[in-house]
């Protein structure tokens, strides 16, 4: 038996376990990181009372069925009309094109850099897709305006100068990193005994990806997807430089027409006075494509809910 | 990595010491079986196979013959190479970038190696079952249907998944639920339903990579009965670290160790290749008699 055995059991020199003195420090980082979740939070709290507001003042003047149900958006005009439908479709429209740009190719991509890219030619594309998602969309607009639109226009297609299809794909191709990389990394995440087992059994690259990886990696895909939507949703200055500001219903995609994020652009940098109606509208506008998001995002929560697999 | 001038004597020496030490194994045994087993022509006749990944040896120098119609058992040490060598049966090492095969592997007389052979063709034929069961996130119905489904033969898929899971014996206990997610198997299952899906492609060979190292005791043993019924229309190899499963299920076992290297690198070799009997009573190297015997490793 130690000396120090014999000092335990006698209780001379039992340890203390109590606290030896608050950690300020410890408080101080808690502190500092509660700071930082709360930023984030607190700025959407307020931008949700800064939209609510001035959209409850605007609803008083304006009913909000014919907001809803309006198909005429002409708030600067005399008479007004407050109708949101118009913007509410060159939303979606654009949105539409941007899909049908992103879906495939977002996925092709991924499927390529996961599945097919030997490790030199992934080294080179990884990063060439990574300056593509980091260049403003601002370039993209003009890209869309002044190349993009008249190379349509070349080989024959009677475009307006502001249309909703050159927007569009403009915006599909913006985001094809984004469905890329968030895609590519579900597919990452598929074990490598999956993809041993298909081949096992006989199948070919193509099949082992589109018939193991993509289904097994299918929440990912659909939370790029999604995510991608709510970007071509709120999509602002490609729509605004590309598609115009005329608001109108049109399923043409020659011509152009201003989607919600357009709309309140171009008139918050206008010169409508404070306080006025349509200065409201802005924030009308604002509040609906806030629940479309929100509509997205909660959907897309369940949807991925819905399709994740489970992998030890 | 073999330089070419080893690579050469080796192919050149070993056929005959293959012959020499095969032939007085059978002459000793008056089992007019084991006899009969080995006049069959082998299914696969590997000569100085080496796997190396990068700049590592791996796997050096194999030559073995692999018996049609019966079980053969790989055991070993971990790292002693294994797993990589039955992974050169069916050409799985080809996913692996880095991974480079030398020698020779003939598969019923034909190269499995030469630049004519199509993969995905050697893995119709030679189907594997892995360590950890790995069915797909889909339904039994789809995990078996799988391989028909990919390799275009689609006529009667319910007969042939139901012959596989049948033959997997696991029929009996999935047949009303045939529309569930695989993953909600237990895991002994989920191994049973993996032979399953190989069996759908009605290969000739089937590999199984430790395939009852990670489930229970009765798992195991429902594993081990189902490896005795198939041999008998199928060519099994089997990579195990348990050596009583070997003793159970294997005519003829090879034993693999390490050899490490004075750099420190460890490369696997075939230390001895016999009827599993003779491996376990009366192995002719003391390495296979320390490992057995439960001395080393």
């Amino acid at each position: 038996m130690s000396t120090r055995d014999v000092e335990l059991l006698r209780g001379d020199a039992r340890p203390s376990l109590g606290s030896s003195g608050r950690r300020w420090g410890e408080d101080g980082i808690r502190a500092l990181l509660l700071v930082c979740a709360c930023v984030s939070v607190l700025t959407t709290l307020g931008i949700i009372i800064a939209l609510v507001q001035p959209a409850i003042e605007f609803f008083r003047e304006v009913n909000l069925i014919d907001f809803i149900t309006g198909t005429r958006w002409a708030p600067l005009f005399k008479p007004s009309s407050f109708g949101v439908l118009p913007l509410i479709s060159a939303t979606l429209l654009l949105t539409f094109w941007a899909a049908v740009i992103f879906i495939p190719f977002g996925l092709g991509t991924a499927i390529f850099l996961s599945e097919y890219a030997r490790p030199g030619v992934r080294r080179v594309l990884k990063p060439a897709l990574e300056i593509l998602a980091g260049i403003p969309t601002v370039v993209f607009g003009f890209f869309a305006l002044v190349f993009f639109t008249p190379f349509l226009q070349d080989i024959g297609l009677g475009l307006e100068t502001f249309n909703i299809v050159g927007a569009g794909v403009v915006i599909g191709v913006m985001l094809i990193p984004t469905v890329a990389s968030i895609s590519e990394d579900a597919m990452a995440a598929v074990p490598q005994d999956l993809r041993a087992g298909a081949y096992a059994l006989g199948a070919t690259r193509f099949h082992v990806a589109t018939r193991v990886v993509v289904p097994s990696a299918f929440s990912g895909i659909i939370a790029s997807y999604i995510l991608a939507i709510s970007r071509a949703i709120g999509e602002t200055v490609i729509a605004l430089i590309a598609a115009g500001t005329i608001a109108r219903i049109t399923f043409n995609p020659e011509e152009g027409a201003a989607s919600m994020a357009a709309f309140i652009a171009a008139t918050g940098v206008g010169d409508v006075p404070t306080g006025s109606i349509e200065y409201k509208t802005i924030f009308a506008v604002g509040l609906t494509l806030f629940v479309f998001t929100l509509v997205m995002n909660i959907f897309s929560t369940r949807l991925v809910r819905r399709y994740r697999e489970v992998y030890e | 990595m073999l330089k070419g001038d080893d690579m050469e004597t080796a192919q050149a020496t070993e056929p005959a010491v293959r012959l020499d030490r095969v032939e007085p194994a059978i002459a000793d045994r008056s089992d007019p079986a084991a006899v009969a087993a080995v006049q069959v022509p082998p299914v696969f006749q590997v000569t100085g196979l080496s796997v190396t990944y990068g700049s590592h040896l791996a796997l050096a120098d194999v030559t073995m013959d692999i018996r049609s119609k019966a079980v053969t058992a790989f055991i070993g040490p971990s790292g002693c190479g294994k797993s990589t060598f039955i992974r050169c049966f069916n050409r799985l090492n080809d996913l692996i970038p880095s991974a480079r095969v030398t020698g020779q592997v003939l598969y019923h007389e034909d190269d499995l190696y030469s630049p004519t052979v199509d993969p995905v063709e050697v893995r119709k034929l030679i189907g594997m079952v892995f360590q950890k069961p790995n069915p797909f996130p889909k339904s039994i119905y789809d995990n078996v249907a799988f391989g028909p489904r990919v390799l275009r033969r689609k006529d009667e898929l319910d007969g042939r998944v139901e012959m596989a899971l049948r033959r997997a014996a696991l029929w009996d206990e999935v047949k009303d639920r045939l529309k569930t997610n695989a993953l909600s198997l237990s895991g002994g299952q989920q191994q049973r339903l993996c032979i399953a899906r190989c069996l759908a492609v009605e290969p000739d060979v089937i590999l199984m990579d430790e395939p009852a190292s990670a489930l229970d005791p009765i798992s195991t043993s429902a594993i081990e009965d189902l490896m005795h019924e198939l041999k008998t229309d199928y060519t099994i190899v089997v990579v195990t670290h348990n050596m009583q499963q070997a003793a159970r299920v294997a005519e003829m076992t090879a034993f693999f160790s390490v050899d490490v290297g004075e750099d420190g690198q460890r490369t696997g070799v075939l230390v001895e290749y016999d009827e599993t009997q003779t491996i376990f009573t009366t192995p002719a190297d003391p390495r296979t008699e320390g490992y057995v015997t439960g001395r080393f490793g």
